[in-house]
Order: structure tokens, then C-alpha cells, then sequence
């Protein structure tokens, strides 16, 4: 996946993006690290087709999604919200749901057939005929996931998908994310704020600022001046029994 | 991997699951039949029940039970039954694309905008209550064409003008449904002028009007009306997982592939053409297309592939059960049909509300 020169501004004339660049190869989780307002969420808003940047390419195998339908982009690109709302589907229901771009007339033999592969494999099977509503927001979390893989896509977009998980559930649905992109060759995209999840689990990192693009490159791309430059505040990077980490320093 | 049980499993489950949304359909229709059963059956002429249901194929071995099963009886059944079905399947509908549990015709504009346009007909087109009827007895308007017509036109014009709103600044469902709230009350607004300036015969027959009557209907209306709600329901039935996908939130359905202010747009158009054509032709029935789908939706869950069929099944059972209670209560005085499902229809609704979850 490659983002060429992405700009973004609303017809207002605010520029949100400018001049976004970066690329990440199948199978590996990309993280978005930037301070609030700094553009992470428009990035993703891009890349899924809500919003329409005005210029830029994103290609996905090389092809530009941007000039894709919303159908076709949806067997492309699969977005994983912060949270899934309580509703009244089933869980299977909601499995069945990513199929919607493959849909014709209706649910198909092979969409059940994806559909019971993934709850399988995520162990998500004695859910399966559960309401959303009475599940805990970290199984919402696993099912939001589920959903998105059963749309098989290629780019899968994840809006902080562990903003409101607890320790456990946030290494568990990162662990998930990061083992399936891997088994199959699907690039992740991910906006994130802890960034020692994102060290542990992504093997690129993007910082915006002002929406540009601050720094890109692997896990050296953190460094404390980098940490600086996002969030304005000091913090050191050092290896705990081989783990970097990222520790910010208290005022003085 | 390779559990033949285990990979069974699900599915199974789901048939199960599935098939009991199935059987509470089939409950719900065969209740229909029974309604429409007793309807028939129901009324001044006392006939047993076999002539009557060969009355409805013209085979009934008297005459004259032909006559009233085929141009009264019949004709006031199938409008219960398209009116409920299409007011019940738009509610559902406007729920879905507006985001509202509350979103209705009325919540539109759309039953305000008729009253509106069936007193302007009686009043300024002088399409008024002919005198001598009574509330017992059959009424009749001396130019009801017109006053369906009016009524149609401004509840269309109300929608369209939210609509037009919606397209112009790309506003949000819940801007819509305050739109439609507001000009509801321009609505109400203008009709109360109105009325201000009309005599005693002209404010009856206005008050009459907005009752609702199911039995203003002939074959040619019942055609008109069945014309229009099937060919609605069939475009909501194809959109159903549209509406799934909207159930997650926007973003999400947007990433699905769903065009949601397209959706919205054309969706909520359907609507009012659904619910402007019951209006105008039966009088305001407020409460079914707010409580079908909630009744509906306790028991299957959030699924539209069952809500809009379940909907359309019980906004039909309730409208014929109201007109069944309406016509029976104070027998020979035919009470009205809007007020009935608004009496009889709140508290169901409460006790369905407060009783607690019971899902399938």
C-alpha cells in the first residue's frame, strides 16, 4: 500500500492534510501517532471514503482506491470503528453484515461459509448467537474485528481500536489484529494513542503534526525528539528486557 | 481445524435462531387471517362464515352477500390492511434512515401537512360534509377526490420541502426530523387559521376528516394505494441490509459500501409517498407506523430482514384490530379509527416497554 501526496481541507478552505506521504507492504500494522487535531482521523476518514480528498493517489496493489465506488472500495478497504454500538444483532448478524459488499440479492452459501471460518478462528463460536448488546465492550471489540476480516479486504483501518479496553483485552484484540494481517497479507492502518501498544505491535510508524507528516520510517522513527515534536513533551525510549519503551518524564 | 461438529455448530444454531423469527412471522400472519376472518364477518348483515368467504369470490349463494361482502366489507379490509402494512414498513423505514426511534409521518410533517391540505379543500374549495348525515351513518363529502388530492399534495410539499432543506446543506437526520417538527407546527398553525374562519358545517367536517375513516374507500383507491405500498415495500425489502449496515453507524455503513445520504434521501421520499397516500385517502392514523415497529423489534431483535416484514404484518394486524374495535365497541356507532389506535395503541405500547426484554 502506497499514499502519494494526499491533501485534504474542508470547503471551508481549513487545510486538514497536506502533502501526506508513506507506504507499508502487506502484512504489516502501520501505526498513525500524532497529537489530537493533528489529523490522525481525517487520515483515516480519507482512506475510507468518508471524506474526499482533493488530491492524492492511495494504491492498494497498485490501484487507486480514491477512484473506486463505495461497493468496490468496501472489497478493499474494511474500517474497524473505536467501538461498536450496542445494538440488537446478533453476532452472527453482524458477521453476515461484512459480507454486504458481496451481496447481491442476499446472504449466500459461501458468505456463511466465511463468516463460520472467521468466528472459528477468533473463537468467537459461543458468541455467535449472542446480541451485541449483551456482550463487554472488549468482545464488541473482537466481534468489530471478525467483522471486518469476514469483508476479506486487503486494507483494514482501525480508528483506536483499544481506546476503551482494559490492559488484557487491548494486547489481546492488538495480538489478533497484528496475527491476521500477517496470515493474510492484509496491511493495517491504525490510529493510535498509547504509543507502547504501538511499538509492541506495529512495525511502522507515521507522526503527523499540523497536518503534515512529522516522521516516518520503523520503530527507530520513535525517538524522544520525534515524541518532542508531536506532543511537546519530553520522554525518554529504552529497551526493557528487549521491549522499547516509551516513558514521559514529569514536569519539572 | 478440522472439526466437522465444531464447523456445524454455528450455523446450525443460526437456522434455529432464524427459524423461530420465521415462526413469529407465521404467528402474526395467521392472527391477520383470523382479524380478517372476524371483519368479515362483523357488521349488520349477520352471515355464517363460509357464504361470506364465498361472497368474496362472488360465489355466495345470496345475492345480496355478495354485494356487501364485495363492495363494503372487502374494500374496508383491504384498506386496514394496505394502510397498517404501509404505515407500519415507513415507520420502520424512517426509524432506520433517520436514526430516530421517534421518526413517524407525523414526526415528518406529513399527517399535519394533510390535515392542512383537507381543510383548505373543505373550507376554500367548499368540498364539505353534506348535510343531513350523522355520526351514526354512513358520511359523506361532496367532493372527497379533492380533499385526498389537497390532502396528498401538501403532505408531499412538506416532505419535499425537508428534503430540498437536506440536499441544500447536507444536513444532518436529526436536523431533518426537527424540520419536520417545525413545519408540522406551521402546519397546525395554518389549519387552526383556517378553522378560525370557517362555519359550524365546514369545522365538522374537517374534525370528521382528520378521524380517519377506513371506510371511505372504494376499489379504485384500494388499487391506487396497493400500487404504491407494494412497490415501496419491495425497494425496502432489497434495501434491508442497508439498513443493518446503517444499524452500526454511519462510518461504518459507509465503509460497507452503503451510499447513506443517498439511502436517506430516496428512502425518506418513499416514505412520505407511502404515508401521504394512506393519509389522504383514510384520515390521520398516528400511532401505528411509531408502535409496529417497536412491538415488532422487542421480539426479533434488530435484524431488518424480519423487522420490515414483521412491521408491515403487524401495522396491518393492528389497523384491522382497531377498525374491528372502532365498528364493535358501540355498535352501530363507528367510532374513530385514529383516536382508536391512539387509545387502544399507547398502552400496549407502555406495557410492552415496561415489561421488560423478551426476544426469541
Amino acid at each position: 500500500m502506497t499514499v502519494e501526496h494526499l491533501c485534504f481541507s474542508y470547503p471551508c478552505g481549513r487545510k486538514i492534510l497536506e502533502d501526506i506521504s508513506f507506504h507499508a507492504d502487506a502484512g504489516e500494522c502501520l501505526a498513525v501517532l500524532g497529537n489530537n487535531g493533528a489529523g490522525k482521523s481525517t487520515l483515516l476518514k480519507c482512506l475510507s471514503h468518508i471524506l474526499r480528498p482533493q488530491s492524492g493517489q492511495v494504491l492498494v496493489d497498485g490501484r487507486d482506491i480514491l477512484s473506486l465506488s463505495l461497493g468496490e472500495l468496501a472489497r478493499e478497504a474494511a474500517l474497524m470503528a473505536q467501538s461498536a454500538p450496542s445494538t440488537r444483532l446478533t453476532v452472527y448478524d453482524t458477521l453476515l453484515l461484512g459480507r454486504k459488499p458481496y451481496m447481491k440479492w442476499g446472504v449466500s452459501q459461501h458468505d456463511r461459509a466465511v463468516v463460520g471460518d472467521i468466528l472459528r478462528q477468533l473463537e468467537l463460536e459461543p458468541f455467535a448467537m449472542r446480541y451485541l448488546d449483551q456482550l463487554s465492550g472488549g468482545e464488541r471489540q473482537k466481534i468489530l474485528l471478525a467483522r471486518a476480516l469476514v469483508q476479506e479486504p486487503k486494507l483494514l483501518l482501525l480508528d483506536e481500536p483499544t481506546s476503551s479496553l482494559d490492559l488484557k483485552n487491548q494486547y489481546e484484540v492488538l495480538g489478533l489484529v497484528r496475527r491476521f494481517c500477517r496470515e493474510r497479507h492484509i496491511t493495517a492502518v491504525l490510529v493510535i494513542h498509547d504509543l507502547n501498544l504501538a511499538l509492541r505491535f506495529c512495525d511502522r510508524f507515521l507522526f503527523l503534526h499540523s497536518g503534515r507528516v512529522l516522521a516516518f520510517g520503523g520503530p527507530e522513527a520513535v525517538t524522544p525528539a520525534n515524541i518532542r515534536a508531536v506532543y511537546g513533551m519530553d520522554a525518554a525510549v529504552e529497551r526493557v528486557r528487549g521491549v522499547p519503551v516509551v516513558i514521559p518524564a514529569l514536569e519539572r | 481445524m478440522n472439526h466437522p461438529s465444531l464447523r456445524q455448530q454455528a450455523p446450525e444454531a443460526y437456522a434455529r435462531h432464524q427459524g423461530r423469527r420465521a415462526a413469529f412471522l407465521l404467528v402474526l400472519a395467521a392472527a391477520l387471517v383470523c382479524a380478517v376472518l372476524v371483519s368479515l364477518w362483523c357488521g349488520s348483515y349477520e352471515t355464517p362464515l363460509p357464504e361470506l368467504v364465498r361472497g368474496v369470490f362472488g360465489r355466495a349463494g345470496d345475492k345480496s352477500v355478495n354485494t356487501v361482502v364485495r363492495n363494503l366489507r372487502l374494500p374496508r379490509i383491504c384498506t386496514a390492511l394496505l394502510g397498517g402494512a404501509g404505515l407500519g414498513i415507513s415507520g420502520c423505514v424512517l426509524q432506520s434512515v433517520l436514526r430516530n426511534p421517534l421518526a413517524s409521518a407525523s414526526t415528518l410533517g406529513i399527517s399535519q401537512g394533510a390535515s392542512f391540505g383537507a381543510a383548505f379543500a373543505i373550507i376554500v374549495l367548499g368540498a364539505g360534509l353534506q348535510s343531513g348525515s350523522s355520526a351514526s351513518g354512513a358520511m359523506s363529502f361532496t367532493a372527497p377526490v379533492t380533499i385526498s388530492v389537497c390532502a396528498f399534495v401538501c403532505s408531499m410539499a412538506v416532505s419535499l420541502v425537508i428534503l430540498a432543506l437536506s440536499r441544500l446543506r447536507a444536513i444532518t437526520p436529526e436536523a431533518m426530523v426537527l424540520a419536520g417538527v417545525a413545519l408540522s407546527s406551521l402546519f397546525s398553525g395554518a389549519s387552526t387559521l383556517l378553522q378560525y374562519f370557517a362555519d359550524d358545517v365546514q369545522l365538522s367536517s374537517i374534525v370528521f376528516w382528520t378521524f380517519g375513516d377506513l371506510g371511505r374507500t372504494s376499489w379504485r383507491e384500494v388499487r391506487i394505494m396497493a400500487a404504491v405500498i407494494l412497490a415501496a415495500a419491495a425497494v425496502f425489502l432489497l434495501n434491508r441490509w442497508n439498513y443493518n449496515a446503517l444499524e452500526s453507524g454511519e462510518h461504518t455503513a459507509v465503509s460497507l459500501g452503503v451510499h447513506v445520504v443517498r439511502l436517506r434521501l430516496w428512502n425518506v421520499l418513499l416514505c412520505s409517498l407511502v404515508c401521504s397516500v394512506v393519509v389522504a385517502y383514510v384520515g390521520v392514523i398516528n400511532f401505528i407506523g411509531l408502535v409496529a415497529p417497536h412491538l415488532v423489534r422487542r421480539v426479533v431483535g434488530g435484524n431488518y430482514c424480519w423487522l420490515l416484514p414483521g412491521s408491515a404484518l403487524m401495522g396491518a394486524l393492528l389497523l384491522l384490530l382497531g377498525d374491528l374495535a372502532a365498528r364493535q365497541l358501540l355498535a352501530p356507532v363507528v367510532l374513530p379509527i385514529g383516536a382508536i389506535t391512539s387509545f387502544l395503541g399507547a398502552p400496549l405500547f407502555l406495557y410492552m416497554l415496561f415489561k421488560g426484554r423478551d426476544r426469541l
